[in-house]
């Protein structure tokens, strides 16, 4: 066992800290530092959240869905129609009271998106299997239909996701303020994170996707069905979707219509940057896009967005398969 | 003695290309078949069509009597085959033991797989059991192949269809290959190996067919080819001078 302790390969880890050390000369401040650093790596989990169904769906299948992010948009809207008929949960000053109004958001938020990924992949994705071309074309049609009927259910404005009451605010460390819902943030991302971790290494099921990400007819030759463990990804991963975009929409306290395609561009940069197929590869891409968009947004807003297009192609630079490439790809 | 696979007239196309141009073929049971011929013959696609991961255009494979041409892969490993192919398939980031639970399609965890069983795979390859806990990428070729074949037998199956064991590998190891063979030939295993070095074929193979261009186009026990020399020049001389 100490064998395979030593040849996990430590170095795209180290790179989260790194950055983050890097990050306090340029910020200056300590204080400021710290708010900018807990932001980032709530943003980095919720957009973990989002991105580790869709880095799965495209290692086990070879599936590039660009409307991934409608699932997002699904997810924060059916949020706010939840959280809306629970006025006396999210309004009572009581942690408990709050949280028991923010489960079940989540829970049905989770069930809607991932029951709309089930028919998303039986109308838009089994026509296209092993066609990238049409995969993107088609796939970024589903999004703009899912987008046109969100509006035709909630309106096209966009609509205010306050924050339950015991949520809002901040933690004061000294000088330095971490808001309240930041934290659960990253509380959040760590348990899906840990599940999925023992999903993948502790059950067959896990087990058979991280084959099927090495080698799909492999799995065939043993005896399992790809298509199904595919389905169950690709429903399980539009669920999560649906669970971040609650998330974001919290954490941006406003959803609109578009905003699974504004995701989108960040999704995607964080499973290139973790290298196609590979969750912990997703988590590390994600919490580096996270920390450098509030840093880069604290000391340089205009370069916000380039600042991680740059982060992306010097990680390719240095491995041009992502963080943690998948073999046998 | 019964034939457990039979092939017959299979035709099978990959796109635009027809690979196989009527091959009729007889597994019997409870023997091991060589498969020969020069490279691009169409060993690997015969063996791809039995599973079902190419299917037959036209033609018919029979196992057991039961039809499975059409049968989708994971049906046809139901219904009692195991495949190794010539890449040897292993999950590269997943560890020797995660590997043989895979295989295990009964087993939920390790407790499941039959210990006695395990204990014999672990007999004909030790090195399994040595590098059980390390990542099966990290083996070495010969080792990979012996994950290849244990992943195939940690199950019974009624057959085993293998693509060129010794392909790359040692003399060393090739010898104990061989002897891992042997002993399933003893456990009553049916096997169909595809193969092009012949001196492993003349070692193992009670039964050989040979194929060329797509049919099959010499069948009969091994002893007789093996002590035909004119027969072997004229049917695989083409790849005896570079394998041998």
């Amino acid at each position: 066992m100490t064998l395979l302790k030593a040849d996990f390969d430590w170095k795209p880890l180290a790179l989260v800290p790194a950055l983050a050390l890097i990050a306090l000369p340029a910020v200056g401040s300590g204080s400021t530092w710290i708010t900018l650093t807990v932001a980032g790596l709530a943003m980095g989990m919720i957009i973990f959240i989002i991105a580790s169904g869709l880095t799965l769906v495209f290692g086990l299948m070879d599936v590039l869905n660009f409307g991934h992010g409608v699932f997002i948009a699904l997810g924060a809207f059916v949020a706010t129609t939840v959280l809306a008929s629970m006025t006396s949960y999210t309004q009572a000053d009581s942690l408990w009271l709050n949280l028991m109004a923010l489960l079940p958001a989540m829970l049905v938020a989770m069930a809607v998106a991932g029951a709309l990924g089930w028919v998303f992949e039986r109308l838009i994705i089994r026509p296209v299997y092993g066609m990238h071309l049409k995969q993107i074309l088609i796939t970024m049609g589903g999004m703009i239909i899912g987008e046109e009927m969100i509006k035709v259910i909630w309106g096209p404005g966009q609509i205010a996701l306050p924050l339950p009451e015991s949520l809002r605010g901040s933690f004061i460390f000294g000088d330095a303020a971490v808001e309240k819902y930041r934290l659960l943030a990253v509380l959040v991302g760590a348990a899906v994170f840990a599940a999925m971790v023992w999903t993948l290494n502790r059950t067959k099921v896990g087990l058979l996707v991280r084959a099927g990400v090495q080698d799909r007819e492999m799995v065939e030759s043993l005896g399992y069905r790809i298509r199904q463990l595919f389905i169950g990804v690709f429903v399980v991963g539009s669920a999560l979707a649906g669970l971040g975009g609650v998330m974001w929409g919290l954490y941006q306290q406003t959803v609109l219509p578009q905003m699974g395609a504004q995701v989108n561009v960040l999704i995607f940069i964080v499973i290139i940057i973790g290298g196609l197929g590979s969750t912990t590869g997703a988590l590390i891409g994600a919490l580096l896009v996270g920390l450098m968009a509030n840093y880069t947004g604290f000391l340089a807003p205009k370069v916000a967005l380039f600042s991680n297009i740059a982060l992306m192609v010097a990680i390719l630079l240095w491995r041009p398969q992502g963080v943690y490439p998948v073999t046998n790809r | 003695m019964s034939n457990l696979l039979t092939l017959s007239g299979v035709h099978t196309h990959i796109g635009a290309y027809h690979i196989l141009h009527g091959v009729d073929l007889v597994v019997p049971a409870n023997q091991l078949t060589m498969l020969l011929g020069r490279n691009g013959a169409g060993k690997t696609t015969t063996l791809r069509t039995i599973m079902g991961l190419w299917h037959a255009s036209q033609g018919t494979v029979t196992l057991d009597g039961v039809d499975i041409t059409k049968q989708p892969t994971p049906d046809t490993v139901q219904s009692g085959v195991a495949y190794v192919p010539e890449s040897m398939g292993i999950f590269s980031d997943l560890s020797v033991r995660e590997n043989m639970l895979l295989a295990a399609r009964g087993a939920r965890t390790l407790d499941d797989i039959d210990t006695t069983r395990l204990e014999w795979i672990f007999g004909l390859f030790p090195a399994i059991k040595k590098f059980w806990l390390h990542p099966a990428g990290k083996l070495s070729g010969g080792q990979k192949q012996m994950l290849a074949v244990s992943r195939a037998i940690v199950e019974p199956r009624k057959l085993l269809l293998i693509d060129e064991p010794s392909k790359g590998l040692a003399p060393a190891i090739i010898q104990n290959m061989i002897a891992a063979f042997r002993e399933l030939k003893a456990a009553q295993t049916t096997i169909l190996l595809v193969e092009q070095n012949f001196n492993f074929a003349r070692q193992l193979g009670d039964s050989v067919a040979v194929m060329d261009d797509g049919r099959v186009v010499h069948s009969g026990s091994m002893a007789e080819l093996a002590a035909d020399e004119a027969m072997q020049s004229r049917l695989l001389g083409l790849s005896l001078g570079s394998h041998q």
